[in-house]
């Protein structure tokens, strides 16, 4: 069985980020970026799925500048068996990248489609569901605990994180997996692996060999900043707190 | 000696006692004061311990408190009381002093309060307690003039104290000095965006200064692990060095001026921000790394650096110190400008670091003997880590690297760093240790833990770390030292600890002339006295 596992370039969590001045989007100038912690957490479960022996292959994908080669070389130093880079001069949301994946998945018929629940720059929360979605297979999303496959009955159990507590789930394969944050504790990239890595193969691909429209209904018409918290004001007497209740708060 | 001198390397060792301090002892005469002898006092549950570190009589290593007990309670003693005695010539405090205090810095700003002189009485290692009863806070530095001149006059000692972190004990009292803690003198002055010159106060905490650079694209020349808690100020009293003085260079380089208060209250302007200013004999030096013993740092001027955004961390596994020493002339050949940090920490403080701090975990899967944190701080991203991975993998190939990891974000650099960070934090939590920061030649330098570790057998855990770069490494260290024409303090300073020690790594004419300039600029001994300087010179 294949594992294709998607993985995004974002910028580095423990960045402090700042807005453009244009105000049309984040400033990524000179920015260190990193792989989304998410999916991080997908391709290390994929590995592990693969060192139990339930799957042949791990594949890693990217979508995007030609950067993304950064983010599979690092997927390929986890331990990932190979990497495809579709070619992408822009960022997209994820119904495209839903739909490029579609695309990717009929040509590779992966068994398992793993992607990180959500991408730190946009928490969308949305790809995984789409392209299940769009495949007609099923999904579990939010895994939390070890998914256990069953070879026989060609399924997996995947435990959930949903608000009311844990929703264990069965789940027939091929199927979508979307990983949250308690699944594993992903593994360093080792000097040996990132040599190996060196010989693995990147595959580039473009939108037009995988036949997928990119026309978004969707555009981003501004990007600012929260409003700042505003600081507390220390008053002198109780008259005082009332008057401010009463004629700036409005709530007395 | 911060030289960056490329035979000399340096690291620490620390050893912490696993045995019973009573049953290894031999007799002991407290009384004796050897020139070069330190007496640390460790008091519990109506025991007294004493251990005497260097004793050129015996060579014996005395060892700290039993591990087991540490757990019960703490530990600190004042090392003076048994060997220093308090100058007779110091006055003591009256409640007219603290009227005047009271009066210039308004009563908030002049404590009495016993819990907080508690805190500020007692070092970061809990092993040093003065009893001091008051403690200033100037806002300014005409406050912190009108107090010395006050303090001169009355022959009132004082205790110059920033962020409180030293290792040697040299910010807090040995007896009852006066506490002078500059933390409220914490704003920044200006920042010139074009040369990254910054001038501050002496109170701002390391860690502030960083952050405030950081909006501006900038960093600071230096880095330690206190960095949360230290002042620039005390930083450049004790001319600190840290984890980027491989790549930036010590505070006698990046400090381009100061101001001080010498211990009569005149106020020495020489806060400069010129690169070049060949007028006149450069003062400001005397300054850096004088431990507030020749006047009190206000005001710093310094020069920093752009900030850049290609940063990679390494962390590699070696087998033997040899294998440390090559990587790190081959890390400055290989990676050359790119280099911004070396540091090494054996196996023992790994298990260390892995047994007493929570959520940290080994990043290469076997263990080994040696580890080593190989930082790149570049503009191509890109480039930086091709250099760095090709660096590396050569090194595996040639057997000088076991094993390694590379971080691929900023969380996995962190957790690379919360070890080798963590060290001291975690000797603290393991109970009473000897710290030493020496720096010794290449060759000799992990031979000294070797040495003690055949020395003391089971009795005490030596490990060894620290800044390979640039030549840092700690113990029996100090004979073992000298004769290796090594420096007994090669970052943290002379402190209360070693004071005694100088002669170890200084000659006696230098000395001698340290004494007079002590003498010319603070005739009374009022600025932090019974430290850094033998105590013979100055006990009347």
């Amino acid at each position: 069985m294949k594992i294709l596992v998607a993985v995004k370039r974002v910028v580095d969590y423990a960045v402090k980020i700042r807005v453009k001045p244009d105000k049309t989007g984040v400033d990524t100038q000179n920015v260190k970026m990193s792989m989304n912690p998410f999916c991080e957490i997908a391709l290390e479960e994929a590995l592990r799925i693969k060192e139990a022996g339930f799957a042949k292959e791990v594949v890693a994908v990217s979508i995007g500048p030609s950067q993304c080669v950064d983010t599979l070389r690092t997927g390929l130093a986890m331990g990932a068996d190979r990497g495809i880079h579709v070619e992408a001069s822009y960022s997209f949301l994820p119904l495209t990248i839903a739909k490029i994946l579609k695309s990717l998945a009929d040509v590779e018929n992966p068994g398992l489609i793993f992607l990180g629940k959500q991408a730190i720059d946009d928490d969308c929360n949305q790809t995984g569901q789409m392209v299940a979605a769009l495949l007609g297979w099923p999904q579990a999303t939010f895994a939390s605990k070890v998914v256990v496959l069953d070879k026989d009955k060609q399924s997996a159990t995947v435990d959930r994180e949903v608000d009311e507590g844990l929703e264990t789930l069965s789940v027939d394969l091929p199927a979508v997996i979307t990983t949250d944050l308690r699944l594993n504790q992903p593994r360093y990239a080792t000097l040996p692996n990132i040599m190996k890595a060196k010989s693995k193969p990147i595959k580039k691909m473009t939108l037009e060999d995988l036949k997928v429209d990119i026309k978004s209904d969707i555009e981003i018409v501004e990007v600012t900043e929260p409003p700042k918290r505003k600081s507390g004001v220390i008053v002198s007497s109780v008259d005082e707190l009332i008057y401010k209740l009463k004629n700036e708060a409005h709530v007395v | 000696m911060m030289m960056i001198h490329r035979w000399r390397r340096s690291g620490e060792f620390v050893r912490s006692a696993c045995k019973s301090l009573s049953s290894l002892r031999p007799e002991h005469n407290s009384m004796s004061p050897p020139v070069s002898g330190f007496v640390n006092r460790y008091e519990s549950k109506g025991k007294t311990f004493q251990s005497n570190a260097w004793n050129d009589h015996n060579r014996e290593l005395d060892l700290g408190r039993n591990l087991g007990m540490m757990q019960q309670y703490k530990s600190f003693g004042s090392s003076s009381a048994s060997k220093v005695q308090r100058n007779p010539l110091f006055s003591s405090l009256e409640p007219k002093d603290v009227s005047y205090f009271k009066e210039i810095l308004g009563d908030k700003h002049v404590i009495e309060d016993e819990e907080r002189l508690e805190t500020a009485n007692t070092d970061w290692m809990h092993k040093y307690r003065g009893s001091s009863k008051l403690m200033l806070l100037p806002k300014n530095t005409e406050e912190v003039s009108q107090i010395l001149k006050y303090c001169d006059s009355r022959s009132l000692a004082v205790v110059p104290q920033g962020g409180n972190t030293g290792l040697v004990g040299g910010s807090v009292p040995v007896f009852d000095e006066v506490i002078i803690n500059v933390g409220l003198m914490n704003k920044v002055l200006s920042f010139d965006e074009v040369s990254g010159v910054l001038v501050c106060e002496a109170g701002c905490i390391l860690e502030n200064l960083a952050t405030f650079l950081d909006t501006k694209g900038f960093v600071m020349p230096l880095d330690l692990g206190a960095k949360g808690s230290c002042h620039i100020g005390g930083n450049v009293s004790t001319n600190a060095g840290g984890l980027r003085l491989i790549r930036y260079g010590s505070l006698h380089g990046t400090v381009l001026g100061l101001e001080a208060v010498t211990a009569n209250g005149n106020v020495l302007d020489m806060l400069g921000t010129l690169r070049k200013d060949n007028t006149g004999y450069d003062l400001k030096h005397l300054f850096i790394g004088s431990e507030g013993s020749l006047g009190i740092v206000t005001k710093v001027s310094i020069l920093t650096q752009p900030k850049m955004s290609s940063v990679n961390l390494a962390f590699i596994a070696c087998k033997d110190f040899l294998s440390c020493q090559k990587l790190l002339v081959e890390a400055k050949r290989n990676l050359g400008e790119i280099l911004s940090a070396f540091e090494f920490l054996d196996n023992n403080s790994m298990d260390l670091v892995l047994n007493h701090l929570d959520g940290v975990r080994n990043p290469v899967s076997s263990s080994e003997n040696f580890y080593i944190l190989i930082e790149t701080t570049g503009s191509g991203e890109t480039y930086d880590r091709e250099k760095l991975e090709a660096f590396l993998l050569k090194s595996l190939e040639q057997g000088l690297v076991s094993d390694g990891v590379i971080a691929q974000d900023i969380n996995q650099a962190s957790s690379f760093w919360r070890i080798r960070e963590g060290i001291t934090e975690a000797l603290q939590k393991a109970g009473a240790c000897y710290k030493y920061d020496l720096s010794l030649p290449v060759e000799e330098i992990y031979n000294i833990v070797n040495d003690l570790r055949g020395r003391l057998g089971d009795l005490a855990n030596v490990m060894g770390y620290g800044h390979l770069g640039d030549g840092l490494i700690e113990p029996y260290v100090y004979e073992w030292t000298s004769k290796h024409r090594g420096s007994i303090s090669a970052e943290h300073g002379l402190g209360v600890m070693k004071a005694n020690e100088i002669f170890y790594s200084k000659s006696p004419e230098t000395v001698a002339l340290m004494v007079s300039i002590k003498k010319l600029l603070d005739p009374k001994g009022i600025l932090n006295p019974y430290k850094v300087l033998p105590h013979s010179f100055f006990s009347p």
